[in-house]
């Protein structure tokens, strides 16, 4: 179903596309050798060549390059054996060379796409126009003195990839779902981690509104730098109801910079910044074309991991698992790693199910990640096989994984330590249903009277007094034997 | 054709460069003398020729991904006008 | 030999090795001549003597155990353009303040790697932007040649002027220069010594403070051309720090002075032939083709279209570039900064109190050629022109070996006789301007006297990456010159 916001004049559709700008994962900066690490003393992660000295020249980093080209064949995306670096020009406090260096008119890659996934589970493909690499700016700080900014150039330099959408977006929802997809997707292949809190991932939001059916789009405006995906979708949604009232009121929307301002909820005109701008791109004489083989290329992809989608599929037809549960461990491919490692040589079901419940569950209350699970893959899969092999029930064994995630002991180990071992033994499962009948006469009367319902209560008595660890379905056989005696 | 002052601070503007007015004057017309000199660029038949960017004589190259500089603060901040401890410093700007 | 001061590079060199002069003589007798003499010429902006005896000191105990490189003890002067570490490089322009880079040029590096002493930093245009020497924070550099007839200051060519006149007057053996479009050769001309511009990508650039990183190119200037051989030798080779240095191996070039110049093909591009050049000048160019014909090369004419298009394509294409090369001179990180209440403001305040003149107009133009609407028109078509310069001497060099050429359209002119117009002061570079255009190597070598006693020079262009036929035409143009003049102010002449 179509977003729709429904202003004064009938109902709006809006259009948004995204510039997505995502740190590159590297060990080094896209042009000098200094650390590309986040964080570190102020100006450490620095180079002469970061702090534009005279002289310095800058020499491009190949695993950059690399990182691009794979994200590139991530977004299925045509791969320009050919590009070129330009300069931009401008002059701000943090560009200490007066210019970013950057990819206009010849981008590393093309024309992509990026399939993502709705919460009524169709899917839509959105478009990636193009993708390019270019260089992070520096930090001010403006809160430490009340009349000087602070400049700290660690992230000047830091390769970027700058990953701009077709104005494919319809709603608040899609930008969300195509930034969650597109982050999956880099996290997978590892050339970003995706973080938006250090700012290694954020995103201009280009956002228009027009009534449906019109062909073309209306003017745009463009809100810089927003940092979560909640923010993004939270922009879209009060930037296009701004748009629809100035519309409204006879308006005309310009086209400008806006900042977004998550705690009043508003976007902000930037434009005192905007008409001073004329960037002079032109391609930086310090630096040759960049020229790569497709050879190259091809060694990159035959190297690439098993990107989100495919592995969605594999999982489904692999383990039988529903396209539901397919698409929440495919989330990561550490959850998924994890869930195969469990998958494989126990019940692929089963583990599908623990996974999604229990596990899951208990990584949230201990607020641990995949990574540092209290529980290991062959840990769990050492409990599901238990259950499988009727040493102990499914209640039992939730019991269990509290255990293990407590003392880091494994499944068996504390079956054994606390007796959990089910109880097979007809003649012990007999003798303690004979107790409870002979105890319950009166509701043995009645349920040979007709009254069916009471056998859960006999089988809840007949655990009980198993402290639980009677194999259910020879309860459930010897009780239906006896009661019908 | 003839800069203009507007022009001439608009350039200078985006160039940062501080003008005194008697500076736009003259620097206007150095300015407008030496680009009518050069619109006989026009003349030339440029069809089809590609612009050259380097004259083409070194090979592409690629840096290896290694940390191999940074960690000298003292060297980056070595001639700094005004500094704050481990900081460059400018006046404040508003965001 | 007569004296100290009558040692030519190589000469000096050899004295060295065989200890009939110790480094420290040789250098100690250099600072008192700069001392004597670079009050009135204004070559150096830095001197460094003391750093130069303890580097001579050291040569000659390298000297001693009979080790050291080919620059062993030989006192040199480094173009202020070229940052050296721990002594201030100013690049004569006053928005680098004092600064002291924290890192040496690989150039330079080359030469101290080679056992070079560095007598001081070396007066140049402010950014290399000039052909006068008139054009620096630290004032003009004067000529230390003077016509017959007159003692008025004439000015030692530029942008490499301050490297041009301390090699003619014997304050330093040899010095590094910067070419973009012709600041080594015209400068050289005009002082009556060697200097060539090696082909782009042959020196780095790194460490060498940038003006159009295209066309920037380092090379040596001497007295002739086989000093500059030899310092070319050392100053030339592959760097990665610069991803436009070109990793070919680096020959013997002191070695092509004895190949001579039989059979070679010598080119004469008739467009040179431009209306107005004086005739002594065009004299001087027929005598040039004389003697090569003479010494066993062919005269052939050439034709290279496009040449009245190189200036105009020159100053658009470097002067877009120096726009946003100088934009890191900002007041923040290094250099003169001049207060303000606003980052805009202290911007603007800065780069008008730290640029001069013909900087500001060159930055000025520079932004222009780039700004939005204007891109198309100006900077992409210059640089498809520039397309068809480098086609005309690739065309050329099919047929031709080197090509001859005058290096400047005119003898060096007096302080006060430079042009008003900018245009004018541009034309200069007409010849130079070129080869520097299509990235081919070029050097000028004196070849006479203009009629008012004032040295004039000759300009050999030749393929990529072929210096050495360079030399080998150029030594054939000194051996029948026999250019033996002497400045009015030179080391050797007591006052």
């Amino acid at each position: 179903m179509s977003y729709r916001i429904t202003g004064s004049t009938g109902e709006w559709e809006i259009v948004v596309g995204l510039e997505v700008h995502a740190q590159v994962v590297s060990e080094a900066k896209l042009f000098s050798g200094a650390s590309a690490e986040y964080g570190g003393e102020p100006n450490t992660h620095v180079s002469l060549v970061d702090a534009g000295f005279p002289g310095m020249l800058p020499v491009l980093n190949q695993e950059c390059v690399a990182q691009a080209v794979r994200t590139g064949l991530g977004l299925e995306a045509e791969i320009n054996l050919f590009s070129r670096f330009d300069r931009k020009n401008y002059f701000y406090a943090d560009l200490p060379t007066g210019y970013q260096i950057s990819q206009f008119a010849h981008p590393i890659i093309g024309k992509g796409k990026v399939l993502v996934d709705l919460a009524d589970g169709s899917t839509r493909e959105i478009g990636v126009t193009r993708l390019h690499l270019e260089q992070d700016a520096g930090k001010s700080i403006h809160d430490q003195d009340p009349t000087r900014s602070f400049i700290d150039l660690n992230r000047a330099g830091v390769a970027l990839m700058e990953i701009v959408s077709e104005p494919d977006i319809r709603s608040p929802e899609e930008a969300g779902a195509y930034l969650r997809k597109l982050r999956q997707i880099l996290r997978y292949i590892g050339t970003c981690d995706g973080n938006m809190e250090e700012g290694s991932m954020r995103a201009d939001v280009n956002v228009s509104v027009r009534k449906p059916g019109e062909t073309e789009y209306r003017t745009r405006c463009e809100i810089k730098n927003v940092n979560s995906i909640r923010f993004v979708m939270m922009a879209i949604e009060v930037e296009a109801q701004r748009q629809i009232e100035v519309w409204e009121a006879g308006g005309t929307v310009d086209q400008e910079t806006r900042l977004f301002d998550h705690v009043r909820g508003e976007t902000r005109s930037l434009r005192s910044k905007e008409d001073a701008h004329d960037y002079r791109y032109f391609p930086d004489p310090d630096l040759l074309p960049l020229v790569i083989e497709q050879s190259w290329v091809d060694e990159l992809k035959a190297a690439l991991p098993e990107l989100p989608e495919a592995k969605r599929l594999r999982l489904e037809q692999e383990y039988g698992v529903s396209r539901y549960e397919s698409s929440v461990l495919c989330v990561e491919q550490a959850i998924a790693d994890f869930y195969e490692t469990v998958a494989r040589g126990a019940d692929a079901r089963l583990a599908a199910n623990w996974m999604l419940g229990d596990f899951f569950a208990a990584l949230n209350r201990t607020g641990r990640s995949i990574e540092d699970s209290p529980v290991s893959a062959e840990g769990l899969r050492e409990l599901l096989g238990l259950i499988s092999d009727s040493t102990i029930n499914g209640k039992i064994a939730k019991e269990v994984l509290e255990d293990m995630v407590e003392t880091g002991d494994s499944a068996s180990a504390i079956v054994e330590r606390k007796g959990l071992r089910q109880v097979t033994d007809t003649g012990a499962i007999e003798s303690a249903i004979r107790e409870i009948l002979a105890a319950n006469n009166d509701k043995v009367e009645e349920y040979r009277g007709g009254k069916d319902k009471l056998f859960g209560f006999f089988v809840g008595q007949t655990m009980k007094a198993m402290k639980g660890k009677g194999n259910p379905a020879l309860v459930n056989e010897t009780l239906k034997k006896l009661l019908s005696e | 054709m003839s800069l203009d002052a507007k022009t001439v601070t608009r350039i200078a503007r985006l160039a940062r460069i501080g003008l005194q007015p008697e500076e736009v004057e003259t620097l206007g017309q150095d300015m407008s003398s030496i680009i009518n000199w050069v619109e006989q660029l026009k003349e030339v038949d440029v069809t089809g020729v590609d612009p050259m960017i380097g004259t083409g004589l070194a090979k592409p190259r690629l840096r290896e991904d290694r940390v191999t500089d940074g960690n000298c603060r003292d060297k980056v901040l070595s001639n700094a006008p005004e500094r704050e401890g481990p900081f460059y410093t400018v006046p404040k700007v508003v965001e | 030999m007569s004296g100290i001061h009558d040692f030519t590079l190589a000469s000096a060199r050899d004295a060295l090795k065989a200890r009939k002069i110790s480094a420290v003589e040789l250098t100690n007798a250099h600072i008192d001549a700069i001392e004597r003499l670079d009050g009135q010429l204004n070559s150096f902006i830095t001197r460094t003597p003391d750093q130069a005896r303890e580097a001579a000191k050291a040569a000659d105990e390298t000297l001693a155990k009979g080790e050291g490189g080919s620059l062993c003890g030989i006192p040199l002067g480094i173009k202020d353009l070229f940052c050296t570490n721990g002594v201030r490089t100013t690049a004569a322009s006053k928005i680098l303040g004092n600064f002291v880079p924290p890192y040496e040029s690989t150039v330079t590096a080359n030469l101290l790697r080679d056992g070079a002493v560095f007598l001081g930093k070396l007066n140049l245009d402010e950014f290399a932007m000039g052909s006068a020497n008139l054009t620096s924070a630290f004032g003009p550099v004067e000529n230390p040649w003077k016509r017959k007839d007159s003692d008025a200051k004439l000015v030692p060519g530029g942008s490499s002027g301050g490297s041009a006149a301390a090699v003619a007057a014997g304050l330093v053996l040899g010095a590094t220069g910067t070419d973009t479009g012709g600041s080594i050769r015209q400068p050289a001309a005009f002082t009556g010594i060697a200097g060539i511009k090696p082909t782009y990508g042959r020196c780095s650039r790194f460490g060498t403070i940038a003006f159009a990183s295209s066309l920037d190119q380092a090379g040596p200037m001497a007295r002739n051309l086989q000093d500059c051989a030899i310092l070319l030798e050392s100053m030339a080779g592959f760097d990665p720090r610069d991803s436009t240095s070109v990793d070919t191996p680096i020959p013997h070039y002191e070695s092509a002075l004895k190949r001579g110049v039989k059979g070679l093909r010598v080119g004469i591009p008739k467009e040179y032939h431009v209306e107005g050049i004086p005739a002594e000048i065009e004299a001087l160019w027929q005598q040039g083709m004389a003697w090569l014909r003479d010494a066993g090369a062919e005269i052939v004419e050439v034709s290279l279209p496009h040449t009245k298009y190189g200036l105009p394509t020159y100053y658009i294409a470097a002067l877009a570039e120096a726009s946003s090369n100088l934009a890191r001179y900002d007041g923040v990180r290094f250099g003169e900064r001049v207060g303000a209440p606003t980052l805009d403001g202290l911007y603007e305040a800065s780069r008008a109190a730290g640029f001069g003149e013909e900087v500001k107009r060159r930055i000025l133009i520079g932004t222009h050629v780039l700004s939005s609407g204007y891109y198309d028109a100006y900077y992409l078509r210059a640089q498809k022109v520039r397309t068809l310069i480098q086609q005309d001497f690739l065309k050329a060099f099919e047929n031709v070996d080197v090509l001859l050429t005058p290096t400047a359209p005119s003898g060096a002119f007096a302080q006060d006789e430079k042009p008003t117009d900018p245009v004018q002061m541009y034309l200069n570079d007409i010849f130079t301007v070129p080869a520097s255009m299509a990235g081919v190597p070029a050097l000028s070598v004196p070849a006479g006297l203009d009629a008012r006693g004032v040295p004039l020079g000759l300009q050999l262009i030749g393929r990529f990456f072929d210096e050495e036929t360079l030399i080998a035409a150029g030594h054939a143009i000194e051996q029948a010159a026999a250019f033996h003049h002497r400045p009015t102010i030179h080391a050797g002449v007591s006052a």
